[in-house]
């Protein structure tokens, strides 16, 4: 058995009047993808800012390789949601990836040959070689996202932290990403959790699902978790899981009728 | 006169300090404007200069160093704007709050002061040409030191000022590099401020950059041609204005706005035959 990427033990977060999760435990194994799924507010987003040691935990803790998370870590792989930067940002696609390499590093950034074929085997990897000298700006967002997953995989990261970068994607942008990321993080051997609101374009590739609702957690295979009755007992009001033509659908979580985008459909 | 150039041999040996302090400049304006511009600075600077000038009229009062006082008081504001404003909206009110305050407080120091008028105005629009040997060194120590920081944590600062999420996730230590940007910025504007004013150093510490990043966006050419159009506005105002006897600041700020003019012309260009 393979030492665990991450481990969360017994880890709270509550800010006052809320509590977000509370002992959560969870160990991700190297290669493992594990889709962390929840409506909106449900703590997600500051699971991840926890892991990343921008949030402090309540109680419990949070270990990278062994090690207490620090404030960022370049063992990490982080890929945004999709944002459209302004056009005029200096930043061309190649450069995002060498950033990706080697900006954490003091210094210059002097012209090197490492960086540089690192850069384009990355290039290729992602199908973006015409992509190299264009402008993030100018990006298409299903363009942006995959130079995300290789800017996420270039330094060869033990963990890859996705948040939510699907949205704002259309469904064959969605596709393409995902498998992407999927066969990235088999090829360069990370670890992912991947935050979303929508379960099913990750759904094939998913080895466990943690599902964050009312302050409680479920973890799990997703057909241990994304059934009618254990997310019925979760949410404490009747939900329905749907499964059509290999899509998964929840109906009735409390989000459902203010927050239409959140149905999984 | 706008242009005159008789006895100009003679007085080519007067502007030596001059013509090495607006070089140093050049290089720490055109290079540090980049990241006042990924950063989306710009009318911070304008504010931290103006409390420059006020630290520096109010050491002329006193009879204190000049250059000192008007790095106290940038130092100061851009501490303030640092710490207070970590986002651009609040950011911007601070800074729209400190520059009349800053400015105010500087005329009134002007106006209290009894000695010759030529220095009063200098400290607003530049000087006539003359930089003393102690000023040219207190502004070569600090163009020195700033540029000394700023190639140490380039790469990162460059990662946390287009990418500061992706960069935070990575480790790079962004609240500490914003907090050193903004020393080295304030440092900048009080060095620039001896030089071509404090109502003029967007002059030096952003158009020469603005201008680049119309035509560039690599991450090499940009800062080099930003330095290259901020050497050629500042020794070019310095070698114009020679002749005439007038601040050598309407020659930089012409200069830089005409590159600027032409950066954008060319990019048009580009932009149509693409």
């Amino acid at each position: 058995m393979n030492k665990p990427v991450l481990e969360i033990q017994d880890a709270t977060l509550s800010f006052p009047g809320t509590t977000l999760w509370t002992g959560l435990n969870l160990s991700v194994a190297p290669r493992e993808f594990i889709a962390v799924i929840g409506s909106n507010g449900s703590g997600k987003t500051s699971l991840m800012k926890a892991i990343l040691g921008q949030e402090q935990l309540n109680s419990g803790q949070i270990r990278l390789n062994g090690k207490p998370v620090t404030r960022g870590n370049n063992r990490i792989g982080y890929i945004p949601q999709q944002r459209s930067s302004d056009a005029g940002t200096p930043l061309r696609a190649k450069d995002m990836l060498r950033l990706g390499f080697e900006g954490h590093l003091f210094g210059l950034a002097w012209p090197s040959k490492k960086a540089k074929g690192r850069v384009n085997h990355i290039l290729n990897c992602v199908d973006a070689v015409d992509l190299a000298d264009k402008p993030i700006g100018e990006l298409s967002g299903g363009q942006l996202q995959r130079l995300r997953v290789g800017q996420a995989v270039i330094g060869e990261p033990d963990l890859i932290l996705a948040d939510e970068p699907l949205s704002a994607l259309d469904l064959a942008q969605q596709k393409i990403v995902a498998e992407l990321l999927d066969a990235e993080r088999k090829e360069h051997n990370c670890a992912v959790l991947f935050v979303t609101h929508d379960v099913n374009p990750i759904l094939g590739m998913v080895d466990r699902v943690l599902y964050l609702a009312n302050g409680q957690f479920r973890i799990g295979t997703p057909d241990e978790v994304l059934r009618s009755d254990v997310l019925t007992e979760l949410y404490g009001t009747p939900v329905d899981v749907v499964r059509n033509q290999g899509r998964i659908v929840v109906l009735g979580t409390q989000n459902h009728d203010h927050h239409p985008e959140e149905v999984w459909s | 006169m706008i242009f005159n150039f008789a006895d100009y041999d003679q007085l080519l040996p007067l502007i030596t300090n001059s013509l090495i302090a607006g070089a140093l400049l050049a290089i720490v304006g055109g290079l540090i404007g980049v990241f006042v511009i990924t950063r989306d600075m710009s009318f911070a600077v304008h504010g931290i200069s103006e409390l420059s000038f006020a630290g520096a009229a109010i050491a002329l009062l006193f009879g204190a160093n000049v250059v000192l006082g008007s790095v106290f008081g940038s130092l100061s504001a851009a501490a303030l704007i640092g710490i207070l404003g970590s986002k651009a909206k609040e950011r911007n009110s601070i800074v729209a709050v400190l520059m009349p305050a800053g400015l105010g407080v500087g005329i009134l120091a002007i106006a209290l002061y009894k000695g010759t008028s030529a220095n009063k105005f200098g400290l607003l629009t530049g000087q006539i040409v003359a930089v003393g040997d102690s000023q040219l060194g207190w502004l070569a120590g600090i163009c020195i030191l700033v540029l000394g920081v700023l190639l140490v944590i380039w790469r990162p600062l460059n990662f946390a000022s287009l990418d500061p999420d992706v960069a935070a996730a990575r480790g790079v230590p962004t609240r500490f590099l914003s907090l050193v940007f903004m020393l080295l910025l304030g440092l900048a504007v009080a060095a620039s401020v001896q030089v071509v004013g404090a109502l003029l150093v967007l002059s030096l510490l952003v158009t020469p950059a603005a201008s680049a990043l119309r035509v560039s966006r690599s991450p090499i050419w940009t800062p080099l041609l930003s330095v290259g159009f901020a050497m050629l506005a500042v020794l070019g105002g310095i070698l114009l204005a020679l002749g005439a006897g007038l601040p050598i600041s309407p020659y930089v700020t012409t200069i830089s706005f005409l590159i600027y003019v032409i950066c954008r012309l060319i990019e048009n260009q580009r932009g149509k035959r693409a």
